[in-house]
């Protein structure tokens, strides 16, 4: 029962083949039982039940949705009411938000029900989830290996199988990097198709929330409660929100695949380069042609990504000042100490990294030569791809360098981590979605994810093209040994 | 560009994050580092670029200006660290 799609839990439920409650308690226990992996901060017991409660009622009357009654969890990132936001970090330790995130009203409102809240890297800040406040999150494939962050608890928890799906954000690739080394899949909405109001803001200009799935169908299902138009978002897209579900089984004869040369350079392991171009020959087998593209300045997207976040992220995380809300020193002298006393023991060592990079790139006398250099070279990117989609529909390449490393290894080594994310990066500066599939293995038997990119607002067709290759393959389907 | 412990100190400063000695140390170190992968921007020229600021060039959107929040200071208030008959409370600031 507990490795079931959303659209399979969906069938049973209408069917009165099992109730929304006797599902939340099935994966409340899960999660209890699997507690080692660390994915969850919080598990609000009593809250899903009465969600479930509900649901059951809605499923009684046939006013349901697909996703009524739906066990899912969130990353600590949206805010929920009544039930503790962390952030994954100490300076919100103690957050409990006075109103929930568009996401999460959006999901509640079509009967969905929230089980808890995923770790994650402190303010989406990692690729490992070793910065979490709360500790290591542990991969289901290897658990001595990083599940991917910043997304890393939603990750691990739906490879699992202790939740069916989860939401996650993605400012540099933190959904699709953790989809990629847990195995499951991702996907990161054009910027603005998912409002970021209530998500705690990192860097506003790449933030974009998302779907963690067992599948494209359920990722499909997902994202069309999630988006919408948000007033209450100032960069909200003012369009509707197509339904994703309809084109999914479209064949894709004809598809025109563009694969970057850049994302098949040095520093990408062998094993994972080979997974993903057999898994690009597995589309021509479908129909598809392939074709070459440059996307010349995504090279230094990971430099141009390490000056914009930062810079963003330090004036974003200014709120955080021990007066309002969560976190405050125990021990100052006057005003000014309360908030450096507080700041330097409510956050940690990475996210106190960026905010100095980004004070330090916003700083006078800096600002051009790093702060506005990167800003003209996000445009070189964003128009690299531009010029790519005249003659490609998608875009295809592997989401990570590696698959799954060892926790501790690159912990030490800030830059060595940044590059993790050197071929998602370019597509949350362009502001493109893009997601990432289940594609295959290496020869430790750890996933390798494939990367999808699509147009701005082209998620339908990126879900398609990724729903028609699992119709094809059954990566996707395969669980970590422990957990099937 | 290589940072000195001064400028990491002043940036500390700016930022309102205390930062003891060793971690002066470890910054200067670090961030030295990351100026090192950031400086790699200047392989590429752009000068006649138009900076993005955002994905699509997004402007942010006006509404009217109506009032659209109900009055929630008690709930917000309670998360507060200090409060009293309604204030925030901070250190002293004037004698």
């Amino acid at each position: 029962m507990h490795a079931h799609s959303i659209r399979q839990l969906a069938d049973l439920l209408s069917h009165k083949d099992i109730s929304s409650v006797e599902l939340t308690r099935l994966f409340l226990k899960r999660i209890e039982e699997h507690t080692e992996l660390n994915s969850f901060i919080t598990v609000d017991s009593e809250k899903a039940l009465a969600q479930a409660e509900n649901a059951d009622k809605l499923l009684a009357t046939g006013e349901a949705s697909v996703l009524t009654g739906i066990p899912i969890a969130h990353k600590d990132i949206f805010c929920t009411k009544g039930t503790l936001t962390t952030c994954g970090s100490r300076i919100l330790s103690n957050f409990v938000s006075p109103y929930n995130a568009t996401v999460v009203d959006n999901l509640e409102r079509v009967g969905a029900v929230m089980l808890g809240k995923t770790n994650m890297d402190e303010f989406a800040m990692g690729s490992s989830n070793e910065n979490s406040y709360f500790g290591t999150v542990k991969n289901p494939w290897s658990p001595e290996r990083v599940p991917g962050g910043s997304s890393g608890g939603s990750a691990a928890a739906v490879a699992a199988r202790l939740v069916p799906a989860a939401s996650g954000t993605d400012t540099g690739g933190s959904i699709r990097q953790p989809a990629a080394l847990c195995g499951i899949t991702g996907l990161k909405p054009t910027y603005g198709r998912v409002s970021r109001y209530g998500m705690v803001a990192f860097a506003s200009s790449l933030d974009q929330g998302g779907p963690l799935a067992q599948s494209a169908e359920d990722a499909a299902l997902l994202l069309a409660a999630m988006a919408s138009f948000d007033p209450k978002d100032s960069t909200s897209a003012e369009r509707e929100v197509p339904d994703y579900r309809a084109g999914l089984d479209t064949p894709i004869r004809g598809l025109r695949i563009g694969v970057p040369k850049a994302f098949f350079g040095a520093g990408l392991d062998t094993k994972v380069g080979a997974v993903v171009e057999q898994a690009i020959s597995e589309f021509e087998a479908l129909g598809a042609s392939v074709r070459e593209v440059e996307l010349p300045a995504s090279r230094l997207a990971v430099p141009c990504y390490y000056v914009l976040a930062p810079a963003e992220a330090s004036s974003n995380l200014s709120r955080f000042d021990g007066v309002r809300y969560g976190f405050r020193a125990s021990e100052y002298t006057d005003l000014i100490d309360m908030y450096m006393q507080t700041r330097a023991q409510g956050f940690g060592e990475e996210v106190k990294r960026r905010i100095m990079i980004g004070t330090y790139a916003l700083s006078a006398g800096y600002y051009d030569a790093y702060y506005l250099k990167a800003l003209k070279l996000r445009r070189l990117i964003a128009d690299d791809f531009e010029q790519a989609f005249e003659d490609c529909d998608v875009l295809m390449g592997p989401t990570t360098p590696t698959t799954a490393f060892a926790i501790g290894a690159k912990a030490e080594d800030p830059v060595a981590m940044y590059l993790n994310d050197i071929y998602t990066i370019p597509v949350n500066l362009a502001g493109l979605p893009a997601m990432s599939v289940p594609a295959g293995f290496d020869e430790h038997h750890l996933p390798v994810g494939l990367q999808i990119i699509g147009q701005y607002f082209d998620e339908a067709r990126l879900l398609n093209v990724a729903h028609q290759y699992q119709h094809a393959t059954d990566w996707h389907t395969r669980i970590p040994e422990g957990y099937a | 560009m290589a940072l000195d412990q001064e400028t990491v100190l002043r940036i500390a400063t700016l930022a309102r994050l205390y930062i003891d000695e060793a971690q002066t140390q470890r910054f200067v170190t670090e961030l030295s580092r990351i100026l090192e992968l950031a400086e790699q921007m200047n392989e590429i020229d752009t000068d006649d670029v138009e900076p993005m600021a955002h994905p699509l060039d997004q402007t942010l959107r006006l509404r009217p200006d109506r009032v659209t929040e109900s009055d929630q200071r008690e709930s917000f208030q309670q998360l507060a660290p200090k409060v009293e008959d309604g204030l925030y409370l901070v250190p002293k600031v004037i004698e």
